[in-house]
């Protein structure tokens, strides 16, 4: 029994897992995490060359047919900077698909509305597949979605934080008025929270840290992706709706009693 | 001539093209480098013709971990 597929842009994907490839010891223990997780979806971010210090080169280890690239602006404070990151990811990467975050202030990593939107606008126009990460917050998701992007991506809690949804309320209200697909993004602990983004309707996660930092990332990264699909396949069957009284599974005559 | 490579002075050695200063740095043949002079990108193609200038600003850039 298998989920619906999800289309973003030009690309359909089978895994509703998105990963990240920060945080993990070793690129090997990466590449393999990522594997296992199925995830056909990876961030990248993007650094300056250190001419004298040649380091590992990441594409090596993502050079598997499933992973598609989704290199991210991280770093950047400005939309200014954001739209310069965004053209340097599409040459060194030869994708347009770009993840979208401008996030000014190192202690919470928060996203800025203001900057993220204006870059947005021109990111689209430039023919970018944008991405934004963003609060969760339905008015920018709705003015992101009317000036182009390809999905949102707010955010479950801080990012690296595993809080998991906090911001789940809010996340209701841009799932259910989205037509564009909508990716949690950031704060997804724990397979439960993964599970329950599914549940609600969301159309992808992507998670980071939690694998990358768990004591096993590879059976870690297992857990995830029966999470995300349990929790798809959960909310395309339907949930049952909770209710305030209990209602009986089993029949109420009280045969026990009856003479 | 002298550049600014990431913030850091490099000599050129060797004429005055993009694509001279890459070699120099053993960078022209690796895979997902992008280069930009004084903030604007130059593509690949254009790294052999592309002519620097006394004291440009080359940002080159590869892709790393990250979420």
């Amino acid at each position: 029994m298998q989920n619906s597929e999800l289309k973003i842009g030009d690309k359909i994907f089978t895994s509703r897992l998105f990963t990240g490839t920060g945080k993990f010891s070793s690129s090997a223990l990466m590449e393999e995490a990522l594997l296992a997780s199925g995830s056909e979806l990876v961030t990248v971010a993007l650094k300056r060359v250190d001419a004298q210090n040649h380091e590992d080169d990441i594409l090596k280890h993502l050079a598997h047919p499933q992973f598609n690239l989704l290199p991210n602006t991280s770093g950047v404070r400005t939309a200014k900077e954001a739209v310069f990151a965004a053209q340097m990811a599409r040459e060194a990467l030869e994708t347009n698909w770009l993840k979208l975050e401008i996030h000014p202030d190192p202690k919470y990593l928060l996203p800025d509305p203001i900057e993220t939107l204006k870059a947005a606008e021109e990111l689209v126009k430039l023919g970018f597949i944008v991405l934004p990460y963003v609060h969760a917050d339905p008015v920018l998701c709705k003015r992101l979605e009317e000036v182009g992007v390809a999905a949102v991506m707010p955010l479950g809690s801080p990012i690296g934080s595993n809080k998991g949804l906090r911001a789940k309320d809010f996340l209701e209200i841009i799932i259910a008025q989205s037509k564009v697909s909508v990716i949690v993004d950031a704060g997804i602990g724990a397979p439960s929270h993964a599970a329950e983004a599914m549940e609600m309707g969301a159309d992808a996660v992507l998670v980071n840290t939690a694998i990358a930092v768990a004591g096993d990332p590879v059976r870690m990264a297992v857990a995830f992706r029966k999470a995300v699909e349990a929790g798809r396949m959960a909310y395309e069957a339907k949930l049952a709706k909770p209710s305030g009284l209990a209602m009986a599974s089993s029949p109420l005559t009280a045969f026990l009693e009856e003479e | 001539m002298e550049l600014i490579v990431n913030n850091k002075t490099e000599k050129l050695q060797n004429g005055n093209k993009l694509s001279a200063m890459l070699l120099q740095l053993n960078l022209l043949d690796k895979r997902g480098i992008a280069v930009a002079v004084n903030n604007a990108v130059i593509s690949k193609p254009d790294w052999e013709e592309f002519e620097l200038k006394e004291n440009d600003k080359i940002t080159i850039i590869r892709p790393t971990q990250g979420g």
